[in-house]
């Protein structure tokens, strides 16, 4: 092999790539809280009373699950402006995360709704407890317990998928890769960081979550 | 000029849709005998190599796809090995692939009641007849729903293919863009194409893990 690796031009512009993982984080933590906004009201659709309504969020985490975000991506950011939604592609990127966390979300928040057992909801209501009252002390913890989680890695996943959205060029760390990778052409070098710095960011917040739901949930032990 | 979106087109993505196919189907073969190394590698009592194997999942499962894409078939072109995007996805997702479904069979193998190794070391069986005859089959049953879920992964992660410049749907879909002028139709019926390929498959996969779950057995989540 006749290639001499060069990493001194990443380094110069390792600047540049630490502002694009911190876009990133950003714009996986937004899309996580709007995505779980939308969530909760599809998971609230999913357990109506009305047929239509459930059938409806049914069809929204169906059609989402079995679809490629690629493709999610490319459908609002090229198609939406058809029908008169025209969006940035930072907003496109945006909107496109959040119904795909929605979607997931809805599944993650159906289970932790089933995580409380019915005796405890029972026993709660026989103790007189309102029902505001029965989410404060009786769900919201238990259910919070059971999908922290499966929150956790939702938003690591979305932190890595995200790397897609440069391909509609919304500023995150796989598009300041892109950037520098056309100015100098050192590709391989440029993306082998790159994908250091996204396992960094994984592992980080793998750690950051497991102290938190230590820390959480340190006297609820499991019943 | 130009093109309507006719039936034609529909015409053309379907058969794009069959490189799709292809391509998942090589990625899962591929990714069925990297990921059959791993598991074993991951549960094997000699420290080292169950070390590695976890690094190796790890790796993968926390690092973006497109990443591994662009690093294979970069790397791949600087090794003047190849500078085809066809190997370097297949390769690419094969790796994917064999991380992914090492984890889940390794889950799967440590599934199978600790009983079940003390009665085959009882029978005086090798390891590897240990494996064989009396493990593996058992984790093959609990293996399958997460497997069958981990192929709708799969199927939706050869999409970022066409980003390395793979001729799959997704950049089919781009090429009649292109002609047509007509996104919302084009991604539309991309997206119901790719929903044909996996809905069968996820609805498959839930119901062999309530199956399974009825049976009362140990069930393993796809991790991720």
């Amino acid at each position: 092999m006749d290639y001499v690796f060069q990493f001194g031009v990443v380094w110069r512009d390792l600047p540049a790539l630490l502002l694009g993982a911190w876009l990133t984080v950003r714009l996986s933590a937004l899309a996580m809280a709007l995505g779980l906004l939308v969530g909760v009201a599809s998971a609230l659709a999913a357990a109506s009373r009305w047929r239509a309504v459930r059938a409806l969020a049914r069809v929204y985490v169906e059609a989402i699950r079995n679809t490629p975000f690629l493709v999610q991506v490319l459908f609002v950011y090229l198609g939406l402006p058809s029908i008169g939604v025209r969006l940035r592609p930072d907003q496109a990127a945006l909107l496109a995360m959040v119904i795909n966390l929605g979607a997931y979300a809805t599944e993650i928040l159906r289970a932790g709704m089933k995580a409380v057992p019915r005796g405890q909801l029972e026993a709660g209501t026989a103790l007189g407890l309102s029902r505001w009252q029965l989410f404060r002390h009786v769900v919201w913890m238990p259910a919070l317990r059971a999908i922290f989680p499966a929150l956790g890695s939702q938003f690591i996943l979305i932190m890595l998928a995200s790397s897609v959205v440069s391909v509609i060029s919304a500023e995150e760390l796989t598009a300041v890769a892109d950037t520098l990778v056309a100015r100098h052409f050192r590709s391989f070098e440029v993306y082998l960081v790159v994908t250091a710095m996204y396992l960094i960011m994984c592992l980080a917040f793998q750690a950051a979550f497991g102290a938190i739901h230590r820390a959480l949930f340190a006297r609820w032990r499991m019943v | 000029m130009i093109r309507e979106f006719s039936l034609n087109e529909v015409w053309l993505l379907v058969l794009a849709a069959r490189w799709t196919v292809v391509l998942s189907a090589m990625a899962f073969v591929g990714g069925g005998v990297g990921g059959f190394v791993v598991a074993v590698a991951r549960v094997s009592p000699y420290r080292p190599l169950a070390t590695l194997a976890a690094a190796f999942i790890k790796v993968v499962q926390g690092t973006p796809l497109l990443m591994q894409l662009y690093l294979v078939y970069f790397g791949a072109s600087l090794l003047r090995l190849t500078s085809d995007a066809w190997t370097a996805a297949a390769l690419g997702l094969t790796l994917y692939a064999s991380a992914f479904l090492g984890e889940i069979w390794r889950g799967s193998i440590q599934a199978v009641p600790r009983e079940q190794w003390e009665a085959a070391r009882a029978l005086a069986l090798g390891y590897p007849a240990q494996l064989r005859s009396v493990i593996l089959p058992q984790a093959a049953r609990i293996a399958l729903p997460p497997t069958v879920g981990f192929l709708v992964q799969l199927l939706k992660g050869t999409s970022l293919a066409s980003i390395i410049g793979f001729t799959e749907l997704t950049r089919a879909a781009a090429v009649v863009n292109n002609a047509t002028f007509r996104p919302l139709l084009v991604y539309a019926t991309v997206a119901a194409l790719y929903f044909a390929l996996c809905w069968p498959l996820s609805l498959l996969s839930g119901r062999l893990e309530r199956r399974l779950e009825q049976a009362g057995a140990h069930t393993v989540a796809l991790q991720f």
